[in-house]
């Protein structure tokens, strides 16, 4: 919004004889500070038991249980230190990180192309087709536990990173086609039109033209896939048992391991955090440019 | 309805600018007549935009004052400066019905329910949407959208002017012919200010009473379209204003007159007198309808080659060279075009004298 | 929207189709293959028709889950989708670091592992050694979500609505920022109250991204799991027992292969019945004009 006005002191013109200032718009100023205000208000609460799970990890349970303070008054990395001797961390990232990227490549490869039929076409059962894709994110996931055990079991896949990507596309490529279909909504069929009477055949013209065009809603949804990959834990540790543990189910056998040491857990807790922190980071203008122009 | 007025109005969208360059309007004085129909006219990002959206109060200007009829509204907020404004794309309140989108203006400002009724209803009749009262807003063409972005304007009694900013773009070619007219009956009934934005000159041209030239956020020139045609302020109005533009030489000022590449070019003796004092770099600017081609020399017309010729339906478009400079030269219909070669002849009173881009006489 | 008519848009469905199938169609059939048999062991089982369903249709415990999981969801709707708007309204409304580091923040919480959730929320509100929970003892009031079950609620509510708000909030905001500028602007020049901007504008708009949030938020919060099971484990009591923990109570805890089936089916087919109805009376909300 073109609200702010900015104050070139006068003079800076020249020619005009001491320009008039125009005076700032104090109702509206006050009504974007009243806003502002209750966005940081609610930042803070939004932040507040994160920075306790960092004030805990920080301090020995000793500690913990000695004094209530509100800040680490005698910081220790102690809790950090034990975890990292324990190389079932590293291999706990490295498993998480591959599955959900599996699963992010494999959601968004067979996504784009139903997105585009659905964003495009009329087919026989095409709106069946999509109500029953969405239908899969509302199974409940401890529904499928013991099926999905079975069937994978079955095929040698238990334990494996394959395994958990396959069972998370379940709730993930209804998603994506989701997404990525309203995206490609927005784009005009005169484009498409376009590109095959120049001659384009369908691959190259989806590949050089569209996907292009529906960038940001490619980023929107990979980063949705990451998301909900990377949260999951119920079916992730039931179909995993050593190899490909994620991070998160051995952050709970780290706590059973130690009982009720509460600066291990919450240290534990907070390096589960910090990857999907780090991705944020990185795609954040990524992501606001999705939003800005995406009609999800 | 109102006369509006700026005085050293200025703005620029950046918060510490360094110079005029900064600037997205220069410092500029400018008058709209009550009741006159303008066009602003410009190539896009010249200002033109940031200028409306100043009048309306969008924007509050960086330096200057705005007046409506004398009294200063420049710190006014938008509600309360009785301004419509037509935008590029049409903006409709889509879950509201075609009267509650008209009625809307009204409603906001606690206008009593009969009134509401009785305005809105002229003014769909105005704009021939009687029938589509009862729809919903969002199932309507794009035109009849547009139509309904201006009705909310029309509405309101007291509106001191309407400004449109490029509101045709996405109107059909056929349509926009009929939606003109309809602006143009709309003007002439009811006597309001219009401010007309367009990149269009055929558009600027065809429905306004004086057309404002803008160019990097200065005013160029502002006349009638034939103030503009005939002796444009500005090179950049010369080759912007027309299809094909004006042609430029540049030449050198002799005692009666200019010398384009040896060849001399008559000027009455006070614009040779305005251009010594002025100085600079001469050009001579004339506009392909004021040349023409003759098949005989006469009154020592210079022989020049014809490159091309376009052919653009009931007239015809030469490019020609004179010495080292190409020329375009319009030829009526009935004209046999001559072939390869031609003796050029000008128009001494649409022969026009510029010293460093600025008309001269 | 006018699309063309052509079958051979199957093929593009057809990976999509394929690879949903593997992950939903067989374990589907498996679920139902359990639902109707009495399973004792490999090669012993035995058909017993629509047994389970009557028995767990009779299962008082399964009622209370399912009126405790409605009263759960619909309080989740209830708080987080006018929440979340809110949140997107005081947003940002230009790109810039402000929007960045808001957004960067707000996605925080989607990105922490579900169990991690709870534990973040263990820490924060035991009365020992929990921020909120010793304020709130300090203060004088007794709360302790280990003992008392309406302390649970509270602090189970507060969990998700803390977890869940931002994604709302997200897709609202990414519906604002579609709005054109002109829509303002014309609404200032129609002397629009802020009302009715946030009425017959906001609103409006945000109606798609509303209708996916509303969606969401229903089919999540219907089927969570994680978060209340690492922060109360159900309870006290049953209290925080909803579908999903009754559901793995059954079947993992007990072994009941054939009731849990046919309990999942059960909640399968409510969860549909409740999503399909959602996106049928959203689609007409607003518009008014659909037939």
């Amino acid at each position: 919004m073109k609200l702010e006005r900015s104050t070139a002191p006068a003079g800076a013109i020249p020619g005009a004889e001491a320009p008039a200032r125009a005076q700032p718009r104090r109702a509206r100023g006050f009504a974007l500070r009243k806003g502002t205000v209750g966005l940081i208000v609610y930042f803070v609460l939004l932040l507040l038991p994160i920075y306790w799970m960092l004030n805990m990890s920080l301090r020995t349970n000793a500690d913990i249980l000695a004094r209530f303070t509100l800040y680490p008054a005698d910081p220790t990395l102690a809790n950090y230190a034990s975890i990292f001797s324990d190389p079932a961390w590293y291999s706990g990232y490295i498993n998480s990180f591959i599955y959900v990227s599996l699963n992010t490549v494999i959601s968004l490869l067979v996504a784009l192309p139903a997105a585009y039929a659905f964003s495009r076409y009329r087919f026989l059962g095409d709106k069946h087709m999509f109500f029953w894709l969405l239908t899969n994110r509302m199974a409940p996931p401890a529904v499928f536990l013991l099926p999905f055990f079975q069937l994978y079991s079955t095929f040698g896949l238990i334990d494996t990173h394959i395994a958990v990507a396959l069972a998370h596309t379940l709730f993930n490529v209804p998603l994506a086609v989701w997404i990525l279909e309203g995206f490609m909504s927005g784009v005009p069929r005169e484009i498409d039109e376009t590109a095959y009477i120049d001659g384009y055949s369908f691959p190259r013209f989806f590949v050089t033209i569209f996907l292009p065009l529906i960038r940001a809603g490619v980023g929107v949804t990979a980063f949705f896939c990451f998301m909900f990959s990377w949260v999951e834990l119920l079916l992730a540790r039931t179909l995993t048992t050593t190899e490909a543990k994620p991070i998160a189910a051995v952050m709970t056998r780290t706590v059973s391991a130690s009982g009720l040491d509460w600066g291990l857990l919450a240290a534990a807790g907070i390096l589960t955090i910090v990857p999907g922190a780090l991705v944020i980071y990185f795609v954040r203008n990524y992501m606001a440019k999705g939003f800005a122009l995406g009609r999800v | 309805m109102a006369r509006i007025e700026f005085k050293q109005l200025a703005h620029t969208y950046r918060a510490d600018p360094r110079g005029l360059e900064d600037y997205a309007l220069k410092p500029m004085n400018q008058v709209w007549r009550d009741g006159g129909a303008y066009a602003l006219l410009g190539p896009s990002g010249c200002g033109k935009t940031t200028l409306l959206n100043i009048i309306s109060g969008l924007l509050q200007p960086t330096a200057g004052r705005v007046y409506f009829d004398g009294v200063d509204v420049t710190e006014r907020p938008t509600a309360q400066r009785n301004i419509a404004q037509v935008f590029q794309f049409p903006v409709i309140y889509d879950t509201m019905t075609v009267f509650d989108n008209l009625a809307f203006p009204l409603r906001n400002r606690r206008v009593p329910e009969p009134e509401v009724k009785r305005t809105v209803e002229r003014v769909a009749e105005m704009l021939e949407l009687g029938a589509e009262l009862r729809r919903r807003a969002r199932g309507l063409s794009a035109d009849a959208k547009q139509k309904i972005s201006l009705g909310r304007g029309l509405v309101r009694s007291d509106v001191a002017a309407i400004l449109f900013d490029e509101p045709l773009t996405v109107i059909d070619p056929h349509l926009k012919w009929t939606l003109r007219r309809k602006l143009k009956q709309i003007h002439q009934s009811l006597g309001l200010t219009l401010i007309y934005v367009t990149h269009d000159q055929t558009e600027a041209l065809t429905f306004a009473d004086e057309v404002v030239v803008m160019h990097d956020g200065r005013v160029l020139q502002s006349g009638t379209p034939q103030e503009l045609f005939e002796a444009p302020a500005h090179k950049f109005v010369g080759h912007f204003v027309g299809s094909p533009g004006m042609n430029f030489l540049p030449c050198v000022l002799e005692a009666d007159g200019a010398r384009v590449d040896g060849v001399r070019i008559a000027l009455p003796p006070d614009v040779v007198a305005k251009g010594r004092r002025a100085g600079g770099r001469f050009e001579i600017g004339v506009r392909p309808e004021a040349l023409r081609l003759e098949a005989e020399p006469r009154n020592g017309a210079p022989r020049v080659r014809i490159e091309a010729l376009a052919e653009l339906g009931h007239y015809r478009i030469a490019a020609v060279r004179l010495g080292t400079h190409p020329l375009k030269v319009k030829l009526p219909e009935e004209q046999e075009p001559p072939r390869d070669a031609a003796y050029l002849c000008f128009t001494p009173a649409l022969t026009r004298l510029y010293a460093d881009g600025v008309l001269v006489g | 929207m006018n699309k063309t008519y052509d079958n051979r848009a199957w093929f593009l469905v057809l990976p999509v189709f394929l690879v949903v199938a593997f992950s939903a169609i067989i374990p589907l059939v498996t679920v139902v293959n359990y639902s109707v048999q009495d399973i004792f062991g490999p090669g012993e089982r035995y058909f017993v028709g629509l047994e389970w369903f009557r028995e767990v249709l009779r299962d008082t415990r399964l009622h209370e889950a399912l009126w405790r999981q409605f009263l759960f969801s619909g309080l989740v709707l209830l708080i987080e989708i006018p929440l979340g708007v809110a949140i997107a309204l005081m947003m940002p409304r230009r790109s810039g670091w402000a929007a960045s580091l808001a957004l960067v923040l707000l996605a925080l919480p989607l990105l922490i592992p579900w169990n991690v959730i709870g534990t973040i929320w263990i820490i924060f509100t035991r009365p020992d050694i929990g921020l909120l929970g010793y304020a709130v003892n300090s203060a004088g009031i007794p709360f302790d979500h280990t003992a008392a079950p309406l302390d649970a609620w509270i602090t189970v509510m507060l969990m998700e609505v803390w977890h869940w708000t931002p994604l709302v909030a997200l897709l609202a905001y990414a519906g604002l920022r579609a709005i054109p500028e002109a829509y303002y602007q014309a609404a200032r020049i129609d002397g629009a109250s802020d009302w009715a901007v946030f009425r017959y504008i906001q609103l409006p708009k945000m109606r798609g991204v509303l209708t996916i949030a509303v969606l969401l938020r229903f089919m999540d919060s219907f089927l969570i799991y994680a978060e209340p099971f690492v922060l109360t484990g159900g309870g006290p009591g049953n209290s925080t027992t909803f579908l999903s923990i009754h559901l793995v109570k059954i079947a993992v805890g007990q072994f009941d292969l054939g009731p849990a089936a046919a309990f999942s089916i059960i909640y399968f087919l409510i969860v549909l019945l409740f999503s399909w109805v959602f996106y049928q009376v959203l689609q007409r909300v607003g518009t008014g004009d659909r037939r």
